[in-house]
């Protein structure tokens, strides 16, 4: 009780200090919430557009991005015969520009596609999908910043395609994005005869391993995983979230720092204190205790300050017009976990120095220090 | 070798030793302590007397442990203090010190600087606030425990500093210039109040000090010049 006393003690002498130093944290923390959160997000968004009612993807082998895997229509139309397999959709991504939107993702889907299927038409008849070569859907966000409606046209890159229907899903990339006929995908992107993907649904997901397996002997230029496999392995996914780590990183050791000073000085200004405590019988243990206590403290408070700011804000962005569907404020157990384990980390190793600094104190010369 | 004689009950456990022990200052500039041996029975009081800088504080740091000889070694209770064993942990429980400005925490309350000491030893919070309670009382300051330290008289911080140097029972006092930064009357009963605990708690005492009138209060007192101790004087 004492030794907390002595560290909160401390705390208070300079709230000041400590509120920026908490804030140091607090921010960086916020910040790298905010950063890894959105980005998973859009991953988990991305993979969601792939694992609609289905459970496994193929795709061309040794591809760095799906918007270049190229899937041929035959490969499609024989693994949906296989005797294991429920359904099997191919997939064409493509991405178009208009006016004020540099990019839009268009989906070349089939009339029998889940996306198609599962999705709220707002307006218009989903079996008039694919009926005509220029009928498009638009998601609910894509018909609002093209100023589209039902029956209207729209020009979206170099064509013209005319508005059969309206749909709202929870995924943002697909609410912001144009589901077109397959063929007519196919003919727009040149990509005649094939797709980026296929998304194939099992009888019995137990059979995913022999799937595989079959998938491997049957084309060696296509690959077959499961969606977690997929997400985990991805190399598009990792780069992103490497690089919201390391953003979210940069910041922390920007907190880092404030904590280091704000110990640095803690230190300084409490000299005589520490060799009092010395003369006292205090260990170098407890002496350093002491000090990373009062770190770790701040750190901790401030990860704790910053987690709420971040979730605030990730609420707050939720609620952008421009950004719905994009931001999912589920925020995953383990990034909480890790994002206040890297704060605590941070705090620490910002008192190592004046740590090492407090053990050098010599008691008697420090007792002669006003 | 100057020593301080055999206990009150007759004994002449030597309990705090210095033998040939040279200090200086300024890489060699400016010898304190020039092969000073010294030694202390069990339970008898001394005082160190002499003009400023003779190297009476610099003596009672090295008996401590708060500084460490160029040449010579100094012994507790028969063990050699050696400078990579944390001696000023080493010897909580056996050393207490009282200095000139009480060094207290400002911030904490009278009760919470006494038991530093007992954070330190390890002591279990019932019996510290036991020793505390005993103490306190002892020292008349048991109705100021809540205080903070801003808010105690120079007598009352004094008193404080003793306790919390008593707090862990050593079985050595040392006290630098204990009463220097009191008034007469102050000084007074806070001497008295020294005497009167280290005689009850058996503790052995070792005071620098300019108040000779004081000094000759002690069993023994040690005459320090020119970084040697002359004497002992007969008291």
């Amino acid at each position: 009780m004492l030794f907390l006393k002595l560290i909160l003690t401390n705390l208070r002498r300079h709230r000041i200090r400590s509120i920026i130093s908490l804030a140091g944290i607090a921010f960086s923390v916020a910040a790298m919430l905010t950063v890894v959160t959105i980005l998973q997000g859009a991953i988990g968004m991305f993979s969601g557009i792939l694992s609609s009612d289905s459970e496994i993807i193929v795709f061309e082998r040794n591809v760095s991005d799906l918007f270049f895997s190229h899937v041929p229509a035959s490969a499609a139309a024989e693994i949906a015969a296989w005797p294991m397999v429920a359904h099997a959709d191919p997939v064409l991504f493509g991405v178009v520009s208009s006016a004020d939107h540099p990019i839009i993702t268009c989906f070349g889907v089939t009339e029998a596609d889940a996306r198609i299927r599962k999705a709220t038409w707002i307006a218009g008849d989903r079996l008039r999908f694919a009926r005509q070569p220029d009928g498009v859907a638009l998601g609910e966000r894509a018909a609002a910043f093209l100023s589209a409606s039902l029956g209207s046209s729209v020009q979206i890159g170099h064509g013209s395609f005319h508005v059969i229907g309206i749909l709202k899903t929870a995924n943002g990339f697909e609410d912001g994005g144009v589901f077109m006929p397959l063929g007519s995908a196919q003919s727009f992107f040149h990509q005649e005869g094939a797709s980026s993907v296929i998304t194939v649904k099992l009888r019995d997901k137990d059979d995913a391993a022999a799937f595989k397996r079959t998938v491997q002997s049957s084309f060696a230029n296509l690959i077959a995983l499961e969606d977690a496999e997929f997400t985990r392995s991805y190399s598009q996914f990792r780069i992103l979230k490497a690089t919201a780590w390391a953003v979210g990183g940069c910041g922390l050791l920007l907190g880092g720092l404030g904590v280091a000073n704000t110990m640095i000085m803690s230190v300084f200004t409490r000299i005589r204190e520490i060799a009092i405590l010395r003369v006292n019988g205090f260990s170098s243990l407890q002496i350093a205790g002491m000090i990373f206590g009062e770190s770790a403290l701040v750190s901790l408070l401030g990860g704790l300050t910053g987690l709420a700011i971040g979730t605030g804000f990730l609420y707050a962005l939720k609620l952008v017009p421009a950004l719905h569907g994009y931001i999912d404020v589920s925020i995953q157990p383990a990034v909480l976990l890790t994002v206040i384990l890297l704060a605590l980390l941070t705090g620490i190793a910002g008192a190592l120095y004046p740590a090492i600094y407090a053990l050098r104190i010599r008691a008697v010369e420090a007792l002669r220090f006003e | 070798m100057t020593s301080i004689g055999n206990g009150p009950n007759g004994s002449s456990r030597i309990v705090l030793r210095a033998e040939g022990v040279w200090k200086s200052y300024d890489e060699g500039a400016i010898a304190v302590l020039k092969g000073v041996d010294f030694s202390a029975s069990e339970g008898r009081t001394a005082a160190l007397c002499g003009p400023s800088g003779c190297g009476k504080s610099t003596l009672l740091h090295l008996l401590g442990g708060l500084d460490q000889p160029d040449r010579g070694r100094i012994l507790v209770n028969g063990r050699e203090l050696r400078r990579n064993e944390d001696p000023l942990h080493r010897l909580r429980h056996e050393v207490g010190f009282v200095f000139q400005l009480h060094n207290l925490i400002p911030d904490l309350t009278l009760a919470e600087n006494c038991l530093i000491p007992t954070l330190a030893a390890g002591m279990d919070r019932q019996s510290a606030l036991a020793r505390l309670g005993q103490l306190t009382e002892r020292t008349g300051v048991s109705h100021r425990l809540d205080q903070r330290i801003q808010k105690l008289s120079g007598g009352e911080r004094q008193r404080t500093a003793l306790c919390r140097a008593l707090m862990n029972r050593p079985k050595i006092l040392l006290a630098d210039e204990p009463t220097g930064s009191l008034d007469a009357q102050t000084s007074a009963s806070i001497f008295d109040l020294l005497l009167e605990l280290v005689a009850t708690e058996g503790v052995t005492l070792v005071m620098a000090t300019h108040d000779r009138r004081m000094a000759e209060r002690c069993d023994q007192l040690l005459e320090m010049r020119d970084g040697r101790i002359h004497g002992p004087e007969s008291v």
